[in-house]
């Protein structure tokens, strides 16, 4: 299980063994991690699980989709180059250690 | 409000989301959450999609890991049936006698699938899709069906019946979708976009019947459904009967403790009820509109967003649930995104390809949307796989600001650049 920490935007830190093939949506929202909503169950379909991925997760991820660029374009918080959806993103022994950040605000 | 017990009845969407904003809205004092099924916050959306289709686990449906709820100091109670509340005593009397004494009371307690008065109907694999088990039962029967090669009949062409389908089809099974309406989804689409769903079924091989009359589900001498019969005399078999003829909100408990309820419970746009110390969230409440109409709605984003106000209200700080209502079903590849409230458009507007006559529509590149106006005032606009014009419709009504039918038509003309900045 890859470990990974999802840092807030208040600077709280938690880090959480994901089991692989689950979203990083599904694992925060699931251990408390506050700055993840995930309203839709991750059907993406309402944007409020905007991360902010760092180098070793985006080497290891596939282009988002269109859906998801779609809802990335309006995003609450600022969109940055690294900015993903959460609920589109499957946990992968590959992401072992690495860091996701979020912004302050998901609506 | 730092102090005291504030009950919420019901561990869904609007029940945890009322708990958690209550913490994050700084009151400190005791939080138990009562839900009456076995389960602890899952997510309901994806019962009738991701979870039904096998695509996602069980583990993967839950909202909050219950250890994560007790770190925030909420008790969550699960298989636990409120039988009555008394305003007078400030207390709620649980199944088994029990009472609990609160300082706030909030109902989030949901809605109940309809059923129709039909013989056959009390059939084992006759089943509404409302909670987890009833999606694993579904699950387990479209299994059987699998492997007995037989059809999946679904009465009513709504939401929750047409993702079932799609989903069963997905799986390869025969799917018959019953309507009473002369077309799907009548409550909440204009004809164009019904014709389209319709033909969009169709193209996946749905036998969808429309102005269906059904006379009886026949049970077999086991006692299971195994065709539905209709008026015209016509049969069709089938190894599952999905019941998807909308909810009824829970509004009972509300009613028999002398709240004012209308298909639901009457709320203000703060949530509150008549009560000082009770507040309701969710697909149960009925909401009063400035015009003096009631609003209904059954969603995600009613849910949380009624959660937050029951939370603020119950902290002394009341404010209004005002955002634009947006609500989504996923059907095969086609999401589709509603902003707004479209009932009562006088005329339309289409943004993108439609994707021509049937058949043709199921092409993977189709999207659009088509926008509602109301005397020239834009009042909802419906989106298939646009997620853009979706959250930029949401900004538009959000900030009152129209585009014309004309500028809503061109797909050259930036919508965005109507939204205000800031």
């Amino acid at each position: 299980m890859p470990t990974i920490t999802f840092i807030e935007a208040n600077g709280q830190s938690t880090s959480i063994d994901v089991q692989e093939g689950w979203s990083l949506m599904q694992a925060a929202t699931a251990n408390g991690v506050e700055g993840i909503l995930g309203e839709c169950g991750g059907s993406c379909a309402c944007a409020t699980c905007h991360c902010y991925v760092d180098d070793l997760m985006a080497k290891v991820l596939a282009a988002p989709s269109q859906g998801e660029l779609d809802m990335l374009d309006n995003v609450a918080d600022e969109r940055r180059p690294n900015s993903r959806l959460a609920c589109q993103i499957k946990a992968s022994a590959a992401m072992d250690g690495a860091t996701v950040r979020l912004p302050a605000t998901q609506e | 409000m730092d102090s005291g017990h504030i009950v919420i009845v019901g561990a869904g969407q609007a029940g945890t989301q009322t708990a958690e904003a209550l913490r994050s809205g700084g009151f400190t004092g005791a939080i138990t959450m009562l839900g009456d099924e076995p389960h602890g916050p899952y997510h309901r959306p994806p019962l009738s999609k991701a979870w039904l289709a096998g695509d996602i686990g069980e583990a993967q449906l839950v909202m909050r890991a219950p250890e994560m709820l007790a770190k925030k100091g909420i008790t969550l109670r699960t298989g636990v049936k409120v039988e009555a509340i008394d305003r007078a005593a400030q207390q709620v009397r649980l199944a088994g006698g029990e009472t609990l004494a609160y300082t706030g009371l909030v109902l989030a307690t949901g809605s109940t699938p309809r059923s129709l008065p039909l013989p056959g109907i009390t059939a084992p694999n006759v089943l509404p899709l409302r909670s987890k088990d009833d999606a694993s039962a579904i699950a387990a029967r479209l299994v059987r069906c699998a492997e007995k090669s037989l059809p999946v009949l679904v009465i009513g062409g709504g939401f929750i019946g047409l993702e079932v389908a799609a989903t069963a089809r997905k799986k390869g099974l025969a799917v018959t979708v019953l309507e009473a309406a002369p077309r799907l989804l009548g409550r909440v689409l204009a004809p164009l976009l019904s014709d389209w769903y319709a033909a969009l079924h169709r193209a996946h091989g749905v036998n969808l019947v429309l102005d269906a009359r059904i006379a009886a589900i026949e049970t077999d001498a086991t006692g299971e459904a195994c065709a539905v019969q209709m008026a015209d005399g016509s049969r069709h078999p089938c190894g599952l009967v999905v019941l998807g003829v909308g909810v009824a909100a829970n509004d009972q408990l509300a009613a028999a403790a002398g709240l004012a309820c209308d298909r639901g419970i009457v709320v203000d746009d703060c949530t509150r009820t008549a009560d000082p110390l009770i507040v309701a969230a969710g697909d149960c409440t009925a909401r009063q509109l400035a015009d003096g109409g009631l609003l209904r709605l059954e969603s995600v984003q009613n849910a949380t967003e009624q959660g937050k106000c029951a939370a603020a209200a119950l902290l002394g700080q009341p404010r209004p649930f005002t955002a634009t209502p947006w609500f989504w079903s996923d059907q095969y590849d086609k999401k589709l995104q509603m902003a707004g409230l479209s009932g009562g458009a006088d005329a339309w507007a289409v943004r993108g390809d439609m994707g021509g006559d049937v058949g043709s529509n199921t092409a993977a590149g189709t999207t659009f949307s088509i926008y509602h106006f109301r005397a020239g005032t834009l009042i909802g606009v419906d989106s298939v796989n646009a997620a853009k014009d979706h959250l930029q419709a949401r900004k538009l009504l959000d900030a009152g600001v129209s585009p014309t039918p004309e500028q809503a038509a061109d797909a050259a003309f930036d919508l965005g650049s109507l939204i205000p900045k800031g």
